[in-house]
This record gives C-alpha cells, structure tokens and sequence, in this order.
C-alpha cells in the first residue's frame, strides 16, 4: 500500500523552478561580459594550468564581442535574481521550512558519513530526514552564496557609490575575482546537485515539481520514534 | 541521557479510511499530470518571454525593454548619487598606464590651435551663446591633483594620476550652465573632429572629482591619452572619460553619446 505525502510546499517549488532559468542567464550574461576581460586562470608565474575560459570556449557558445548585450541582460535580470532569492528566504523563515534546511552541529558530521556513502565508501543508509547533513550544508550554502553574488556584484556595479563594500571586499580587483568565483561555485554545486537528483530517483524529481512523494503506508520503518526524542509535531520528514 | 539527533520521522498520520492503492495511484497520477502541465506552460511562456524581448524594436542598439531598464537603473543610481561621494584616492605611486581607444584622435591635430569651445545653457527662446577657451585659461583655475581607479566598462581596472582643473571651478567662474536662474540638466562633449561625443548629467559634471584633466601621471597630456585637454570623470566608466575635449555643451535633452548609441548604458555610472 502506497501513501502520498506533501513534501515541498508550492512556493519553494516555485522560487526554485524561477532561480533556474534566471540564476543560468545571469551566468550567461555574466560570461559575456567577462569574455571582454578574460584574465583568470589556474596556475602560477608563467605556469597555467587552466585558463577562464579557451577561445573555443566562446566561439562554441557565440560570446565573442557581446559585452553590451550581457551587461544590459545583467543588469536586467539581476533585479529578479534578488526579488526571488528575498522572497525565497523570506518564506523559509515566515513558514518555518527554515528549520530543515538550517544546518546544526550534527550536519558537518553527518554530512561526511554521507559524502562517504554516496561515494560508495560506507555501508549504511544516510539518515531519513527531509534533508539530511550534506544537503543541510549545501543548500544553505548556495543560499549565502547568493548573498555573495549580491553583494560583490553590487561593489564592482557601482564602486563608489558602495565604496565601502568594496574596501571590505578587498578592492575593486578583488571583487571582481570573488564575483566570479561564486559563479564558478554554483556550476559545482549544480553538477553535484544534478547527479544526486539522477540517483535519487523520479519520486523525489516529481516531489520538486508536484510536491508530493510516494511512500509505503507502513513508511518509514526507521521512523519509529527514538526513545527520548523530542515529539515533533510537525509534517512527516521523509528521505530525500 | 544521550543527546543523540533525532533522525526519525515523527508517526504518519493514517492513511485516510477506505483509500484504495487504485485511488492513490489515480491522486498521485492526476497532481503529477496538472504540475507538469503548469511547468511545461511556464517554461514555454518563458521561452516566449525570451523571443519578445529579442524581437522588439531597437533603441540605441538594444531592444527598447533593456534599454528602459538600464535607464531605470540610472535614475536610480541617481537618486542615491550624492556629491559629497567620493571616489576612493591612492598613493601616486600606485599610479599605471594603458592606453585604450583612438575614436576621435585619428585626425591630424595642432594643439597649438586648440581651443575649447563653450555653448552655454540656452533654454528655449534664450539666445545661442558660445564662448572659446585656450589651455592656459583652463590651467589658471585651481590645479588638482588626485589618484583614483579609472575602470574600463571591459573589466580592468587602473588607478591613474590625474591634473587638471575641477569642472565645477571652471563653471563656478564661467556661469554657462544656468540662464535665467535656471540649471541645464545636462552636459555634452564632444571631439574636435565629433567622432567621439559623451553625455553626462549636469550633477556628475560638477562632482568634485570631475576634472578637465591636461596632465597624468605626473607628465603633460600626450596625443594618445587626448592632448590638450581631456575629461576625467572617476563615477563613470573608462567611456566617458573623453579625450581631445573639442565642444562642451549644457543642454535639457539629454545628449547623444558613442557607446550608449552601440547599446551600452547610458549612465554608466559608478
């Protein structure tokens, strides 16, 4: 026997189905616009390693010589990127969704035990909880993230009006570098964030656009309540 | 007691009385069918969203609703624009230089002959008055000296030292942008030849930090950093900092400028 039970509420659906679309063409527009300026890369003296990004990276995505066209999709849709990112965070906090996503002093432990076992290097199912330690860290991670990109993209847009952010920033230079190197971040997280969404399954992929996720009616059997744990009164919490 | 996490869900609620595995399954089917469809339209009217926009017709170079915004963003970055604002200073030392664009320096140029000409403001029925400057009226007024970030809209970034004098000085002892009790709302320069030309609001041009700049880096103006006189603007990218002043104009409309017409903003401000 089967069970449905709400997982995401309609708003995070949402928030997070417009960050999509809107954070991949802020890194569009924002690629345009660094191509003008191409200057990082990986390495030391003379030695590079890698470098953002090979020409053919840009002949094959069409950047070359776009730079107005990126500001001006920038400085567009940064507005949307804020707006949603706000109202997201807002309804975390407002609805209490907060509290699961809000890493504790258990999640960094319990996030290696299951970097460990989604590697294959440890036996033993990660705890059954709505997001447990790894997704805890990441997901509030690439939220300050955000709050990054906000802020040294506010110190490189107008860098005398926000003189000070940069001072703290560390320089015009430097928040340029720091810019770009949360962008680099989220296409980490979203590679990582991809293939666990593959490996979880269907059930949780439809959980983030339906909302709802099937369960056995006996589910969970780790569910049984610790003894001395707390009682929660709150919605069922259900793997991920 | 051990303080442990608690991992456990908490009980389910029961599963509602007489809910067939066929009924679950037809719940689960039809959300799952109306979600998708909600989404399918959502991503093909964004999809949609996108070709409007690409599509609609140009002003200065890029589709009007970009165009609109950035000039949205530059009123707002104008209502929080304060004079008092400055562009941080550095050292001299610190001091660099690049060079970067020729627009509106490739004709041959006598500095010698070179005079700046002045339209002052003239609100409508106001008669045209024109008014003519040589360098050595611009070195007369008040020298400064400063070291600041001079930022190309491409990404780099330098720190600069600038001599020159200040914009606001030059109109505090020649009065050509008001008439009549009133203020132009904007400033346009142009080169000698009129290949370059750049806008900027009146407000920007009087900032402290906006010079009419005949020296850098502590060496008299050369040809390519735009000899004799040439503006210096550290609120604005690298773009407005237009070499070779030929014309300055105070005007209402706002002015036409070089890259804003090949779809950048127009404010480009900092």
């Amino acid at each position: 026997m089967k069970r449905l039970v709400e997982k995401h509420p309609l708003a995070i659906r949402w928030f997070h189905w417009l960050n999509f679309p809107i954070l991949a063409l802020m890194i569009w527009s924002g690629l345009l616009i660094y191509w003008a300026n191409d200057v990082y890369r990986i390495g030391w003296g003379p030695t590079t390693l890698f470098k953002f990004f090979p020409d053919g990276f840009y002949k094959a995505l069409g950047m070359p010589q776009k730079l107005a066209q990126g500001m001006n999709w920038h400085f567009a849709l940064m507005w949307l990127f804020v707006i949603n990112g706000l109202l997201y965070v807002g309804y975390t906090l407002v609805s209490g969704e907060w509290r699961h996503l809000l890493p504790d002093r258990n999640s960094f432990r319990e996030a290696i035990l299951v970097t460990l076992h989604d590697l294959g290097l440890r036996k033993g199912e990660p705890p059954v909880v709505k997001y447990n330690g790894a997704q805890k860290i990441a997901y509030t991670a690439v939220v300050l993230m955000g709050a990054g990109s906000l802020l040294t993209g506010l110190a490189i847009y107008k860098p005398v009006q926000f003189a000070w952010l940069m001072g703290l920033l560390g320089g015009y230079e430097w928040a340029r570098a720091e810019h770009f190197i949360l962008t680099v971040g989220y296409v980490l997280f979203f590679v990582v964030h991809i293939a666990q969404v593959v490996r979880a399954g269907w059930n949780n992929f439809r959980s983030m656009v339906a909302g709802f996720q099937m369960v056995d009616a006996q589910h969970p059997a780790a569910g049984e309540p610790v003894a001395g744990a707390p009682a929660r009164s709150t919605t069922p919490t259900l793997p991920a | 007691m051990e303080t442990r996490p608690d991992y456990s869900a908490p009980p389910l609620p029961e599963s509602p009385a007489g809910l067939l595995e066929a009924d679950v399954a037809r719940q689960a089917a039809g959300r799952s069918r109306r979600a998708f469809i909600v989404g399918g339209l959502a991503a093909l009217a964004g999809v949609g969203g996108w070709r409007w926009l690409l599509t609609r017709p140009t002003d200065d170079g890029t589709p009007w609703p970009f165009r609109r915004v950035l000039d949205a963003n530059g009123r707002l970055s104008q209502a929080y624009f304060r004079e008092a604002r400055l562009a941080p200073t550095f050292p001299k030392a610190m001091a660099t230089t690049r060079q970067n664009g020729n627009i509106g320096l490739e004709q041959s140029f006598v500095t010698a002959d070179w005079r700046m000409r002045v339209q002052a403001y003239a609100p409508a029925g106001a008669p045209a008055r024109v008014q003519e400057f040589t360098i050595d009226d611009i070195k007369a007024l008040p020298r400064v000296d400063m070291t600041t970030e001079l930022k190309c809209i491409e990404g780099w970034s330098i720190k600069v030292n600038w001599v020159g004098a200040r914009f606001s000085d030059f109109l505090e002892k020649y009065p050509l942008a008001t008439a009549g009790g009133r203020a132009a709302r904007y400033v346009s320069v142009v080169t000698p030849d009129e290949k370059y030309y750049v806008g900027l609001d009146l407000s920007n041009a009087v900032h402290p930090q906006t010079l009419l700049c005949y020296e850098m880096n502590g060496q008299p103006l050369t040809g390519a950093h735009g000899a004799p006189l040439r503006l210096v603007t550290p609120l604005k990218y690298g773009i407005k900092h237009l070499k070779r002043i030929g014309t300055i104009a105070f005007v209402d409309e706002r002015p036409a400028d070089f890259w804003a017409e090949q779809g950048y903003d127009w404010d480009s401000g900092h």
